[in-house]
């Protein structure tokens, strides 16, 4: 069972950065761990620390300025490798959704096998939440799964998400209970493909 | 009575489907699981909390790739992380009784390298691999893809994976390829115009005469770098490259079976008149010899060609990300890279390290030397390359070029193990990612094919390699 999602109501963290990969989310380096946890300390690494992992002031996970739950990121978020560690390191940091216009496949996957909700939005939503943002770093972003919509100051808008991986996040599931409740139509189906 | 014509991909996703319910992704059946040390820990610790076994162990096999060193790969691994997940693997394997190409062992080596090798990648497959470039087996005309930890532990349990059919994208290249330009220039050259997410929400086919004329190692260079436009998995129809390719290796069916097999997969092809969500179609005349400038493989360039400007890029929203690219890269926009200096040369990685690969490098260098300003790293993609390798006489032309022929492994492919690029340092490199800190904090990557790699290797520059055939 993961923790179940709603709705959710946060302030936002903004990287307006486009094609963020997974090798800025977590760098290869960190990936040597053989359990899922801790992975948030390296989130986003090279950009969050100089050379003697001293905190690079620009960079907004360092920053007063911004907190919250919700990361607001450019267009291809996700994209490159398949590594799981990403969602990982984005949900152990206390992120639970990331808003952007465009999410790569397997991270979009991977963020949903993890609890972690990828909310895909207009371009033009995402530029008026990056603007609200800028102005005024307390604005509160609301996200409701049931009835998928998002909202940030007064542009709300609807997303899409697959009714399926709907049904998992609000109610904590997981594909492979479903999986293993078909194990004999695999049996049958492994055997005669053998 | 005539059904619809189908493309092969939906031809291989339906058979494979075991389970179509309302209001649920299909359950796939996935035919080869492979397994690396990195993506895998945390998977196997799920079956264990859960009490369960490995579904299908002679449908998986493991290897161990991404950590290990190449150099004195008998040693006991220096690194201390590195050693542990190495040695996860190996007691998660024996204690789950799965086959594992350990270090040391003649097979062992990258694992998209050894799967086809070894003939447990075959036509007609679902392939799955907690790591992106699975892709690369759809060279072989099978559904082959990469998946995160989470779907590691679900094909282990249950031998299946639920999945969203994606859409498809047929990708044509037809016509003669010029000199001097080889299969991960097609591939470059395909990802510079449709940009790092262009395929996203796709799964590709790559058809035309061009891709026929291909062998089996260039078409898997093709596939392989598919994911780096975003698409699912890329494949390509087999024929008799394909079967002859296949025929006598270790786990291909043999004999009568291998007969059998090939009227089998004869039957693997899309049907006239099956219709895709988006085609492309592009002159292989077009293609020149590629280079990237950029830290997403969509920015790529003809070697010839000057880096654009900001102004000249059509989405605005771009621009930013744009500069903070060419910032890292430490290039300016609007300038040439040809005859720009580079300090290392890396010709390895699941992309460009079989075989073929080493051959269109030796054939360049042989005779010559590299130029003193570099450092050249020539890692081949597994164990037997390493052997066909030394077999030919390859490891001589290195050795008198003044390259470093090591043992396999992912290498300088990504930061992990012991094979990085200094910071701020350029390499020219035969991989597939050029993202920020990809060979190494703030080391700097230049994509480009083998032969490319191979020129700038002797001149020390950034090269046009018709200039040097
Ligand atoms: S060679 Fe590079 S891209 Fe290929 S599997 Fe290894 S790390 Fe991944």
């Amino acid at each position: 069972m993961k923790e179940k999602f709603t709705t959710l109501k946060s302030t936002g963290v903004p990287i307006q950065v486009e094609n963020i990969d997974t090798d800025q989310i977590i760098p290869a380096r960190f990936l040597k761990a053989t359990t899922r946890e801790g992975f948030g300390d390296n989130l986003f690494c090279d950009w969050r620390y100089d050379g003697n992992r001293q905190p690079i002031k620009d960079f907004v996970l360092n920053q007063s300025t911004y907190s919250g739950k919700i990361l607001v990121a450019g267009k291809n978020f996700g994209c490159g490798s398949s590594r799981e560690h990403a969602a990982w390191a984005i949900y152990d940091f206390g992120f639970r959704v990331v808003v952007s216009s465009f999410f790569a496949d397997i991270f979009k996957n991977n963020a949903l096998n993890n609890g972690l909700l990828p909310v895909v939005v207009s371009d033009d939503f995402l530029k008026k939440t990056f603007d609200a943002l800028a102005k005024n770093p307390k604005t509160e972003i609301t996200v409701d799964l049931e009835n998928q919509t998002i909202s940030c100051g007064d542009v709300k808008e609807k997303f899409e998400i697959n009714a399926y991986k709907k049904t998992c996040l609000m109610n904590g599931y997981d594909d492979i209970d479903y999986l293993l409740s078909l194990n004999n139509e695999i049996r049958a189906f492994d055997a005669a493909h053998s | 009575m005539n059904s619809k014509p189908k493309t092969i991909f939906e031809k291989l996703w339906d058979s494979h489907v075991v389970k179509r319910a309302e209001g649920y992704p299909d359950a796939l059946f996935i035919d080869r699981h492979f397994i690396h040390e990195v993506t895998s820990p945390q998977a196997f610790d799920g079956l264990r909390k859960r009490g369960i076994q490995v579904f299908n162990t002679s449908r998986t096999t493991a290897t161990a790739d991404h950590n290990v060193p190449t150099k004195d790969q008998h040693l006991p691994i220096k690194e201390e992380l590195s050693r542990h997940q190495v040695e996860t693997l190996r007691k998660n394997c024996k204690e789950f009784g799965v086959d594992l190409y350990d270090l040391g062992h003649p097979y062992q080596g990258i694992v998209h390298i050894i799967g086809p090798e070894l003939g447990l990648t075959l036509p007609g497959m679902t392939i799955v691999c907690g790591d992106s470039h699975t892709s690369t087996h759809g060279a072989f005309g099978n559904i082959a893809f990469g998946i995160g930890t989470s779907e590691v532990e679900q094909v282990m349990a249950t031998q299946c994976i639920l999945q969203y059919k994606p859409k498809t994208m047929r990708i044509e290249i037809n016509g003669k390829l010029g000199k001097g330009v080889v299969s991960k220039d097609i591939i470059l050259y395909i990802i510079s115009k449709i940009s790092a997410s262009g395929a996203t929400g796709f799964f590709v086919e790559y058809a035309g005469d061009c891709i026929r004329n291909l062998s089996m190692e260039a078409r898997m260079t093709i596939c392989n770098m598919s994911i780096e436009m975003g698409a699912r998995g890329g494949l390509i129809a087999p024929d008799e490259t394909t079967f002859n390719y296949i025929k006598g290796r270790k786990f291909a069916p043999q004999g009568e079976a291998f007969e059998h097999a090939v009227q089998e997969w004869k039957k693997l092809k899309t049907d006239e008149g099956a219709t895709y969500d988006q085609v492309l179609v592009y002159d292989a005349a077009d293609i020149a010899p590629m280079i990237t400038y950029g830290t997403n493989p969509g920015m790529g360039m003809k070697v010839t060609d000057r880096i654009p400007t900001a102004e000249e890029l059509k989405n605005i929203s771009e621009q930013t990300s744009f500069k903070k690219s060419l910032e890292y890269m430490g290039l300016e926009p609007g300038s040439q890279l040809l005859g720009k200096n580079v300090d290392y040369v890396f010709i390895g990685s699941c992309t460009n390290a079989r075989i073929e690969d080493l051959r269109l490098v030796a054939d360049i260098v042989k005779g010559k030397k590299k130029a003193s300003n570099v450092e050249v790293w020539v890692i081949p993609g597994s164990k037997q390359v390493e052997a066909q390798a030394k077999a030919e006489g390859l490891d001589k032309i290195f050795e008198a070029a003044g390259f470093e022929l090591r043992s396999p492994g992912c290498s300088a492919c990504l930061g992990m193990n012991e094979d990085k690029v200094p910071a701020g340092k350029y390499c020219i490199s035969t991989s597939n990612r050029n993202f920020e800190g990809r060979q190494g904090p703030k080391s700097r990557t230049f994509l480009a094919s083998p032969l490319s790699a191979a020129a700038a290797a002797i001149t020390g520059k950034v090269t046009d390699v018709r200039e040097v055939l």
